[in-house]
């Protein structure tokens, strides 16, 4: 049930969204108040942020601030302790991470989590899972629902993959693909799930500068052609002000500044948390 | 006071499985791997005190040290030549060798006792206790039992938290990785294990047979299966858990044979662990770890 | 568009295939004119039997990752009720075949039924926590069927848990008696029904496997957060795989036990259970050729080796432990490599002696 969008949200969103188009539709994203607790130890706390439908948003802060912790939540691997997130305006509490991902959300990982075992072209295919039609009966006897379902999946694979200048190892298994390509391919598999917003757990670690210029041009051109939301984590700061419309940052699981790239670079909170107090000068 | 009676008898042959239980989750814990070979250790060492006392003629007290260092042998051995070769493989391979070396040793035992049931004399000499006027009897094999594990589980404690290897032991169960970075031999810890195990399955084997005296090369498969389950049912790598869950196990299993139903007292042992299991994952003592994402 | 691994797996699926036909045809033809002997012939069911749960298990331990230690309790499930249906309808249903065959699905769809209702508990748990349960109703299924009391007389049909509460009228049989189990069973197994009982298997398990179905129970086994995070329903997908597992367990349990004149709930304890791992584990982990070519070895090892009497149980334990130790063992693998290396310089240098440009 999509919520009703107040005056006051739309201000709040036109404050931080520098895009035109997202004005007055119902964020892809509305997280208020979350929080989660460890037996006693709080990792998170306070934390709101509303992304719109076609928004890049950056998610950064010092090793240990609670920004996985933050993707964990959001994608169901953790319940909330207190505080809500509406998917689209529908609140995931209580889901699995598999029916709030059908609601719309994909991630990545920060330590690489593909099915190994699997060729490229199946991994996508795995993301695919829910949009291929074809029933268990009619896959269990062949039945030509399956092929048909099949080769349009494989198709369709093959387009995403081609997207990411993956599509020459569609054939190899993911282990033993390049830890670069291993990135790009967790970013395809979960493009696949038809996603309304896909985070992105720090897509340009290990990666060398020229496939992370080259990752920037990707991440802009997802959002282009899919007109998704893509909400990421990342220590790679040039990326994160070159990509990201709005940032987050965090430290000890509390918002310490939000803003567009200009305002986090000249935020003395920020400066703090990253560099410590100027105590002379 | 029959239910008295009960008690008794279920926490005795509960310690029994503790006894085997605790070999199990040492090397679970330690190794991480089911050793399905130890419910055969034990019936190596009770085959050792049978022959030492029937064939040599040595005291039945004595037969027990002999059977505790052979057993001890024993472990080392299979451990070095079967599951160390195939260490930080896959934990499917080293439970079908273990699978193997327990074929192995069953019709090894065949080959040299027989298949034809020894018929075990116990090691208690002493008379049964007789209390309120005989309606409790309390044996002698009961109360070396239940004095025996309690003695085990102390030393066991000691050894575990205040002796060097001990403390190496835990280290190496915590972290094996980490562990050996701080210098900690981890092969050797892993055969001391090895062998404190098979030596208390030796003990086991003892005990067991004294209490239930047919002795054959199958002695060991079903309580190795009941004390396996015990170490899962009170957390398995947790000492006080197998503990805990041999006597629980032996108490359950007790009661359900004389209050419930003898025909399903198989199949109530192990509802109930499944019970437990459901509502605590990692058994009731064990650690619930989550995993990091 | 042409993608090279799916044309590798229909390779595999189709020489599997090939191979159990081809194994089928020779061996019937063989049986037919009486060239087995005859304690060959009655190996031939058994086998077929294995094979069916061994490529089972494989789904479950192999495809979905759970390690199972309680597939003979679902292959019991299958012989008790195989046996029972085909007691009640012995007189009414006169094709043996058709009798076979009913009794067959009957046990696959009770087995089913009990993998469904051990499954949704059991699945939750993980790793070691799962194999000691399903280790547990394995162990409880034998106890209730070791246990159960059928009989039958003109008047119907009745189930207890004691001899004394089956009062039958004159004229009425006893079908099961509880630890004795079932005996003066009409053998109406046959050499092609089991056969038919493999393809169907394959046909079931294969095409399983290839489809999203089998990727989605391949992408929890390789990664459960990942598969989540792409919208699988974990527990739904493992839990189809269990069923269908059980159910194959089933109608070959059911099958089992009408080869044979009596059977008992011992013989579907924890050691079956082991066994048939066994087969699974040396036969490959997902690989249904390996499975099938593995139970038929090591099915054959112990029977062969009868002569040898007392030694042969020892000779077949040391193989299983050697076996294992050369196909996993790090150092024998880096052992075999090297040899590898070396024989193939071997060719290298004679190459160059014959002047060849190979290299």
């Amino acid at each position: 049930m999509a919520e009703k969008y107040s005056r006051e949200m739309v201000e709040v969103i036109s404050k931080n969204l520098h895009r035109q188009q997202d004005l007055g539709k119902v964020p892809v994203l509305d997280v208020r108040n979350l929080g989660i607790d460890f037996g006693g130890l709080t990792a998170v706390d306070g934390f709101n942020m509303t992304i719109g439908p076609t928004e890049i948003s950056g998610l950064i802060g010092p090793n240990g601030a609670g920004k996985t912790t933050i993707f964990n939540l959001l994608t169901s691997v953790y319940q909330p302790t207190r505080g809500s997130i509406l998917v689209n305006g529908i609140n995931t509490k209580g889901m699995t991470t598999a029916k709030v991902n059908r609601l719309g959300v994909a991630r990545t990982f920060q330590n690489i989590r593909l099915f190994t075992d699997m060729t490229a072209l199946e991994n996508v295919k795995v993301g695919m899972h829910n949009s291929i039609k074809c029933g268990f009966i009619s896959s269990l006897l062949r039945l030509p629902p399956y092929f048909k379902a099949e080769k349009e999946a494989n198709k369709r694979a093959m387009e995403l993959l081609d997207f990411m200048g993956l599509a020459d190892v569609a054939d190899t298994k993911a282990g033993s693909l390049p830890y670069g390509v291993q990135r790009r391919l967790e970013i395809v598999r979960a493009l696949a799930t038809n996603p309304s917003i896909i985070l992105l757990d720090e897509p340009a670690a290990g990666m060398n500068p020229t496939e992370t210029e080259e990752l920037m041009h990707q991440i802009r051109r997802i959002r282009d052609t899919f007109q998704i939301a893509i909400f990421l984590i990342e220590h790679d700061m040039n990326l994160v002000m070159n990509v990201c419309e709005g940032i987050v940052v965090v430290n000890y699981g509390r918002i310490i500044a939000k803003g567009t790239p200009e305002q986090i670079k000249n935020d003395p909170a920020v400066i703090e948390a990253y560099l410590g107090k100027k105590e002379e000068e | 006071m029959s239910f008295l009676q009960y008690l008794i008898n279920g926490i005795s042959i509960g310690a029994v499985y503790a006894i085997i239980a605790l070999g199990y989750t040492m090397v679970y814990g330690i190794a991480k791997m089911l050793n399905f070979a130890h419910g055969d250790v034990i019936m190596v060492g009770a085959y050792i005190s049978f022959s030492a006392t029937n064939y040599l003629g040595v005291p039945a007290v004595l037969s027990i040290f002999i059977a505790m260092a052979v057993c001890t042998i024993l472990g080392i051995i299979i451990e070095g030549l079967a599951y160390k070769p195939l260490r930080g493989t896959s934990s499917l391979a080293v439970l079908i060798t273990a699978i193997g070396v327990s074929y192995f040793l069953q019709n090894a035992a065949q080959l040299i006792w027989g298949a034809t049931p020894k018929n075990f004399t116990s090691i208690v000499t002493s008379a049964p206790i007789s209390l309120f006027g005989g309606q409790l009897t309390i044996t002698g094999e009961v109360i070396i039992t239940i004095v025996a594990s309690a003695v085990i589980m102390l030393a066991l404690h000691f050894f575990t938290t205040k002796t060097k290897i001990g403390k190496a032991m835990r280290a190496v169960s915590e972290d094996r990785d980490a562990a050996q970075l701080m210098g900690i031999n981890v092969n050797r810890t892993i055969s001391t294990t090895f062998a404190i195990g098979s030596a208390l399955a030796a003990i086991a084997g003892v005990l067991l047979c004294s209490t239930v005296p047919t002795l054959q090369p199958t002695t060991g498969s079903m309580p190795g299966i009941r004390a396996f389950t015990a170490a899962v049912f009170g957390g398995i790598g947790s000492i006080p858990g197998a503990m805990l869950g041999g006597i629980l196990l032996g108490v359950i299993e007790t009661f359900s044979k004389a209050y419930l139903s003898s025909q399903f007292s198989d199949a109530i042992v192990f509802l109930v662990l499944i019970i437990v299991l459901l509502v605590k994952p990692a058994g009731l003592l064990g650690k619930q770890v989550q995993e990091k994402v | 568009m042409r993608i090279k691994n799916d044309r590798k797996t229909q390779l595999t699926n189709f020489l599997t295939y090939a191979l159990v036909i081809v194994a089928f045809v020779i061996l019937q033809y063989m049986s037919e004119g009486k060239m087995l002997t005859k304690s060959m012939q009655g190996y031939l069911i058994p086998i077929c039997v294995y094979i069916v749960l061994a490529v089972s298990l494989n789904l479950v331990v192999g495809i979905s990752g759970e390690l199972s230690l309680g597939h003979a309790g679902f292959m019991g499930v299958g012989a008790f009720t195989g046996v029972i249906i085909a007691g009640i309808f012995r007189d009414t249903i006169d094709n043996e075949i058709l009798r076979l065959a009913l009794s067959m699905v009957c046990g696959g769809v009770l087995a089913g039924v009990a993998g469904f209702v051990v499954g949704i508990p059991v699945l939750r748990l993980r790793g070691d926590y799962l194999a000691i349960v399903t280790l547990a109703f394995g162990e409880i299924l034998k106890n209730i069927f070791g246990n159960l009391y059928v009989g039958k007389d003109i008047n119907g049909i009745q189930f207890a848990f004691s001899s004394e509460a089956i009062k039958l009228a004159e004229g009425g049989k006893m079908i099961l008696k509880g630890p004795m189990g079932a005996a003066g069973i009409k053998k109406i197994a046959t050499f092609p029904v089991a056969f038919v009982l493999i393809l169907i298997t394959l046909f079931v398990v294969l095409n399983l496997i290839n489809s999203k179905e089998g990727r989605a129970i391949k992408a929890i086994r390789d990664n459960r957060i990942a598969a989540e995070s792409v919208g699988i329903n974990v527990t739904a997908f493992k839990l189809k795989a269990f069923v269908t597992s059980a159910f194959l367990a089933g109608m070959a349990g059911a099958l089992f036990a009408l080869n044979y004149s009596s059977v008992n709930a011992s013989q579907f304890n924890f050691n079956t259970s082991i066994n048939i791992l066994v087969f699974v584990v040396l036969g490959g982990m997902g690989n249904i050729l390996g499975s099938i070519i593995s139970t038929t070895v090591l099915y054959l090892v112990p029977e062969l080796l009868r002569e040898l009497q007392d030694y042969r149980m020892i000779i077949y334990a040391i193989v299983l432990i050697v076996v294992m130790l050369v196909t996993w063992s790090p150092k024998v693998k880096q052992m075999i490599q090297v040899v590898q290396v070396r024989i193939k310089d071997l060719f290298k240098k004679k190459d160059k002696k014959g002047g060849s440009v190979n290299g």
